[in-house]
């Protein structure tokens, strides 16, 4: 197999693909996973290879959905439930946050949950208030569920099959605006480790610590910084947000001086707030400027484009915000 | 398959009842670690009766009065109350309590304090029974309260329409708390809801035991074979929803004429009448019974309270980092300055 061009719905895919291949208790559970192919095709065909009782087409029932594979995943199963948008996280969250998230706690570790639940998020695709969110905080609030945000098709690949060898369940949110993008999977190569951030573009200047699609909207603004401004700035994807590497973020930002925290999510409260305060309490002494939050506006997405695009950080706004931290 | 003649069936519900009487005693005397403590007295025939024919294998999930269900199904009273008292030696070593217990072992995939909450995991459990060809069942107890809830017809829905080895089991008590079933649903005839997803359903009187245990073999058998089942139970809650709950929403007329819907009185009742069991033999059983949940409470009092470093353990499997602990962070953070 070793390298193959591929895109990020694929590499998805191939993920899933192999994990059945290999592991006769991993099943697919959700709306549209089966005949259908998911509503992002990320499940395409898998029904014709592994069978309807493996690949399962379920009603509409989210909470069922998720609370089904809480106990599957207890008797026995690796199931992977999918979540058509995580806009419907909502309908979910007893069966996620009280049982899934607490069951090896409450129990006193007689048993884990290791399922993953695959959904997906953010703009990009005009779809509007409630099909559009970044609703990441909602899981990294909740002490027992890890959380998994893939922006590159390696990590597509490589984070899915990290996830399905998970003892806890993972919550595993893809960007809408990705899946088409394009690039390549080495199955072979020694992959990043679980929970292990990654350092994509270095530089002493600041560090950007992002997760995914901002990640390519960080690249799109540090090269701009450097080419026109001569600013350099490291770009940093942190690949999960539970587990935390912060062991990675901190000598970074003790070097450079300089932090900015970039999230699709809105601001208050959000993933990019708990990151900004650690980095505060942690860096302290090192830093020379507050640590900056370019996040999404405290407001729902449009469906007009215009309003959409403008609602979540551009690479323009990341590298605007940067140039100010430079007078 | 457990010995279901009538004088086992009373043993079993006279442990129930005893052993709710004592936890409400260790409430009482101040050595319950919960607050929330939901007892099932007068529900013993439904715990016992459709337990009677579960077997090793199958598993169950609970609701927040599913101290009886767990006893019947083989649960040791001495772990059961030390968990209710929050010791280390009970089956959650004291993090779960009255409303989290749980034992893999005897196929107790929780009890749960989310009305409705433990339900679709049996949904899940029927699928990991398909799979493995076990032929076990898996078995979700809730109350007429989570009849309210959504999740309770997507699971039925998904039961049946995969034809999975589940069994619902409502055992309606009257009360979702202080709210009677009539002033919860226009149709209180809650089998019938079942029914309407193709569900095996009916209702039985939780008077007699036994009637219990005819209506859950047939039923069970059914969802053995992959028709799911779904029975409703019909008793009344003796006590208030919690223990400090003294029923101000009912009439204690209502109450005298509920307390006489008895199933353990009516079990020993009839074993008189019937000759199978004297009144020596009854009274030397209650006593055997008694001093085992007496030892229980005291097995719960001299029990070890958790270690505090165990409050970071089990949020994450144990080949995982534990959290770091407030004190620590700030410790660290701060000795900087």
């Amino acid at each position: 197999m070793a390298l193959q061009e591929t895109t990020y719905r694929d590499a998805l895919r191939l993920a899933l693909h192999e994990a059945m291949q290999t592991d006769d208790t991993v099943i697919l559970l959700g709306e549209e996973v089966g005949r259908y192919g998911g509503a992002y095709g990320v499940t395409k065909d898998l029904i014709k290879e592994f069978g309807a009782d493996r690949v399962i087409d379920t009603p509409i029932s989210e909470a069922a959905i998720v609370g089904t594979a809480v106990g599957a995943a207890m008797t026995g199963l690796r199931p992977v439930a999918e979540l058509m948008y995580v806009d419907f996280i909502g309908m979910t969250m007893d069966q996620l946050a009280n049982q899934a998230a607490k069951i090896r706690y409450m129990f006193g570790g007689q048993i884990g949950v290791p399922m993953v639940l695959r959904t997906q998020g953010g703009t990009g695709r005009s779809a509007g208030a409630q099909h559009s969110q970044s609703l990441e905080a909602y899981v990294m609030h909740t002490p027992g569920l890890r959380l998994a945000m893939p922006a590159t098709v390696e990590d597509a690949y490589h984070l899915l099959r990290q996830s399905l060898q998970q003892p806890d369940p993972v919550v595993f949110i893809e960007h809408k605006g990705l899946y088409t993008m394009k690039g390549t999977v080495d199955a072979d190569a020694e992959p990043v480790a679980w929970g292990q951030a990654n350092l994509l573009r270095a530089g002493a200047d600041l560090v950007i610590v992002t997760y995914s699609r901002q990640v390519h909207h960080a690249l799109v603004a540090a090269q701009t910084l450097h080419s026109e401004h001569g600013i350099n700035a490291a770009v940093l994807d942190l690949r999960t947000l539970n587990p935390l590497d912060f062991d990675t973020i901190r000598p970074l930002v003790e070097d450079a001086g300089r932090a900015m925290v970039v999230s699709e999510g809105v601001m208050t409260c959000g993933v990019a707030a708990e990151l900004a305060a650690r980095i505060t309490e942690e860096c302290f002494d090192f830093l020379e400027d507050p640590v900056v939050r370019v996040a999404g506006e405290d407001i729902p997405i449009s469906v007009s484009p215009l309003l959409e695009q403008n609602s979540v950080p551009t690479p323009e706004l990341i590298a605007e915000t940067a140039r100010k931290m430079f007078p | 398959m457990k010995n279901t003649t009538l004088p086992q069936l009373y043993q079993e519900m006279r442990r129930v009842r005893t052993f709710e009487e004592r936890v409400g005693e260790l409430f009482v005397r101040g050595q319950s670690a919960g607050s929330m403590l939901h007892l099932s007295i007068g529900e013993e025939s439904a715990a016992v009766g459709v337990c009677a024919r579960m077997r090793d294998g199958d598993t169950f999930t609970t609701h927040h009065r599913g101290h009886g269900i767990f006893l019947a199904r083989g649960a040791d009273p001495d772990r059961m109350m030390a968990e209710i008292a929050g010791k280390d030696t009970g089956y959650c070593h004291g993090k779960g309590g009255s409303m989290h217990i749980a034992d893999m072992g005897l196929g107790h995939l929780g009890a749960n304090a989310i009305v409705g909450g433990g339900i679709p995991a049996v949904v899940g459990a029927g699928l990991s029974a398909r799979h493995q060809k076990s032929g076990a069942v898996s078995v979700a107890f809730f109350g007429d309260g989570a009849t309210g809830q959504g999740i309770l017809y997507e699971s039925m829905n998904m039961a049946a329409l995969w034809k999975l080895p589940v069994m619902f089991v409502c055992i309606n008590n009257q009360y979702g708390m202080g709210t009677r079933i009539d002033q919860a649903t226009a149709n209180p005839d809650l089998h019938e809801r079942a029914a309407a997803f193709g569900l095996a359903a009916r209702t039985v009187d939780g008077l007699e035991v036994e009637d219990v245990v005819e209506a859950a073999t047939d039923l069970m058998e059914q969802a053995r074979g992959g028709t799911p089942a779904f029975l409703a139970i019909d008793c009344y809650r003796f006590y208030g929803h919690a223990r400090k709950d003294k029923s101000p929403y009912r009439e204690e007329l209502e109450e005298e004429e509920g307390r006489k819907k008895d199933p353990v009185l009516q079990a020993r009742e009839k074993l008189l009448t019937t000759g199978l069991m004297d009144t020596a033999e009854l009274d030397a059983l209650d006593d055997e019974i008694a001093r085992e949940m007496d030892a229980a409470i005291d097995f719960a009092i001299a029990g070890e309270e958790p270690q505090m470093q165990s409050m970071f353990r089990d949020v994450y499997a144990p080949t995982e980092p534990e959290p770091e602990p407030v004190r620590t962070r700030l410790d660290r953070i701060l000795a900087q300055g």
